[in-house]
């Protein structure tokens, strides 16, 4: 079976004051048609400039300089401007975390989801509103009808993931690439929207990339997950494994510092540090500062790429499942 | 059980909005024009004991920051009092208010916004102990620097600007400038929602460091169920601007029964479940300008029935130390029919 979306070695680069930052280093993944695609990682690690990168949508100073992107086994680096502005929308679909970026405030809903609807499929205002009311069913929505009446800010936050999500379904893209989508919101909302997404992937077959911080998140809705740190992906591998034994030592801090895994009141393993500033970063493996596995070979030369099936960048990886 | 240092009894808050000039004109027209009042806290009453730490949890709009605002001074409750060691907050308008105050230090979601730019570390903690005379003046260096030391930065920092850190240690700070008033009671607001979560666990080994050493009362405010039980004895749960249970935190984990917080801990994902297990609350909840009538939660409650729909539940006890709002704790309903 052919990836939905296979992504080979994205580079992006940004050019700042203090030198070239490479904000996304050499990033590879694939995502199987249905399947959910957790990237997680903290502030700063390149999940959402790779999301950006992948829809082509990184502007100066920063510039992706390596790797393809393929979606359904095209290219989109190869494309031109304006094919990759067919694809977009009708191909791979983004889900941003704050809906009044992607709704346009002074339309009603039903007007700006037709408009988006003609701009890939030729069809009659009746016929795409009618198509429109369809994708709000899908996500949800009580009553659509009324919706497609309202003004964005007529609607709650919640209601206005679901129209923003029911906007990147209107033409069933094989990708949808959804950042932080749920972090602004009620955790009840949160369920139920991520309820529908595990829905959507399992009965229209789109491949989803979820973007965020929260393992708890990804843990409960992702078929695979892939771990960033400092714009490296260090670990990959399904769900099961990752959460269930991380071999990369950062992973594994990051789990042991969530409080529920812990007796209350008890001390939280922390990983010590912060996250590195990417134009300082460190010597060897980034995350060696703060590894409590480092050894003098971490400190001087580039973590090892282990790809045997659970993927790990790391010289001392841990056992794993 | 030991005697509270904080009292909070029956607080009510309502935040009016009155509409301007040209609203009213419109408003002859079109019928509106009318002032909108949002019921931001409703009859909340709650006991805090000293070296205490009370988890209030609740989503947006549920009252859980009003709360905090309240018992911290910054707003004055509508009706109801809250009294710390005896002397109420709310009433001390003129004079008495700044000392009591002061005795209350809150900590903010966003150290990014809580703490000015153009100010260094040590004069930003230096500044209230110093106007309120708390700490001698010749003695203020030496305590800002022993301040920063226990919050884990170093004392030389006192010299920088907040720009130089990073957001756990500006969490640090905030938390340092809050100790530094010596208060009764701190108050923190999310106070590490904003952060990643391998500092979170750094901030809140910290907490509970400094709560261990210095016996702490704080109520801890947070959206976070995972988080609240890690560091709190007692939880409260509100819902639009009401307490609908309140329980030890290892009672209320082990077996919620408000059905909103059964909702509430079955649609949070938790890491390690397994996959696409989500049982999600049905619903939106419903604004505070026009709360539902009888039971806020009804409208989303899959045990509502016509009890719910008419009368505002109690708080009633549902064991030696906990208490719940709900008709299903006072014997009129039956679970699986709903309320008589």
């Amino acid at each position: 079976m052919t990836a939905a979306l296979d992504v080979k070695g994205l580079t992006t680069r940004f050019e700042t004051r203090a030198g070239h930052v490479t904000a996304v280093n050499d990033v590879s993944f694939a995502v199987q048609p249905g399947r959910i695609m957790g990237l997680v990682g903290e502030s700063g690690s390149g999940k959402s400039v790779t999301g950006f990168s992948i829809l082509g949508l990184i502007d100066a100073p920063g510039e992706v300089t390596a790797g393809a992107v393929l979606v359904d086994g095209v290219d989109l680096r190869q494309l031109s401007t304006e094919d990759l502005r067919k694809m977009r929308g009708r191909k791979v679909a983004m889900v941003f975390q704050d809906p009044m970026m992607t709704l346009n405030p002074v339309l009603r809903v039903g007007d700006q989801m037709t408009m988006a609807v003609r701009v890939h499929q030729p069809m009659s205002k009746s016929d795409a509103l009618q198509h429109a009311r369809k994708a709000l069913e899908v996500v949800g929505i009580p009553s659509p009808a009324e919706r497609l009446k309202a003004y964005p800010h007529q609607l709650s936050g919640g209601m206005r993931q679901r129209v923003a999500i029911a906007m990147a379904l209107l033409h069933s893209p094989s990708v949808i690439i959804a950042d932080e989508a749920t972090t602004a919101l009620d955790v009840s909302i949160q369920g139920q929207i991520l309820a529908e997404v595990r829905e959507l992937a399992d009965e229209t077959g789109a491949a989803i990339v979820w973007i965020t911080h929260d393992l708890a998140v990804v843990s409960s809705l992702a078929d695979d997950i892939c771990v960033m740190y400092a714009g490296r992906i260090v670990e990959r591998g399904t769900a099961e494994q990752v959460i269930g034994g991380p071999r990369h030592p950062y992973t594994q801090g990051l789990l042991d510092s969530i409080p529920a895994r812990h007796e209350p009141g008890r001390k939280l393993p922390q990983i010590p540090g912060s996250t590195p500033q990417l134009s300082r970063l460190p010597e060897g493996c980034p995350f060696q500062p703060r590894c409590p596995r480092a050894t003098d070979l971490c400190r001087t030369e580039p973590p090892l790429d282990v790809r045997d099936g659970q993927a790990v960048l790391c010289h001392h990886p841990l056992e794993g499942v | 059980m030991t005697v509270p240092i904080l009292m909070i009894d029956a607080v009510s808050k309502r935040f009016t909005r009155r509409p301007g000039l040209a609203e009213r004109l419109a408003g002859k027209f079109t019928g509106g024009g009318k002032p909108v009042t949002v019921h931001a806290l409703t009859d909340v009453s709650l006991e805090v004991a000293k070296g205490e730490v009370l988890g209030i949890v609740g989503e947006s709009g549920c009252g859980k920051s009003t709360l905090g605002r309240v018992i911290a001074g910054i707003h004055a409750p509508t009706s109801g009092s809250v009294t710390l060691n005896g002397q109420q907050i709310a009433d001390q308008r003129r004079g008495n208010i700044h000392k009591l105050t002061t005795q209350v230090q809150m900590i903010h979601q966003d150290p990014f916004a809580s703490l000015n730019p153009r100010m260094k570390v040590g004069e930003t903690l230096a500044e209230g102990p110093r106007y309120h005379g708390i700490i001698p003046a010749d003695q203020v260096r030496t305590r800002i620097r022993a301040l920063l030391e226990q919050v884990g930065l170093e004392a030389a920092y006192a010299d920088r600007l907040p720009h130089q850190f990073s957001g756990g240690q500006r969490q640090r700070i905030a938390i340092a400038r809050a100790l530094a008033m010596q208060p009764e009671v701190l108050v923190l607001d999310e106070a590490v929602a904003s952060l990643d979560v391998s500092i979170q666990a750094q901030v809140l080994n910290l907490f509970m460091d400094l709560r261990h050493d210095l016996g702490l009362t704080a109520l801890f405010i947070s959206h976070d169920l995972s988080v609240v039980r890690h560091v709190c004895d007692r939880v409260a749960i509100m819902y639009l601007g009401r307490l609908v249970e309140l329980a030890p935190a290892d009672q209320l984990y082990a077996d919620p029964r408000h059905p909103y917080t059964r909702a509430l801990f079955a649609s949070i994902p938790t890491v390690g479940t397994g996959r696409g297990r989500f049982e999600a609350i049905k619903g939106e909840i419903p604004s505070p300008i026009a709360p539902p009538p009888g039971c806020a939660f009804h409208p989303r409650c899959p045990f509502a029935g016509p009890r719910c729909r008419a009368e505002v539940p109690r708080l009633t006890t549902a064991g030696p130390v906990r208490t719940v709002a709900c008709h299903l704790n006072d014997g009129g309903v039956d679970m699986q029919k709903g309320a008589a």
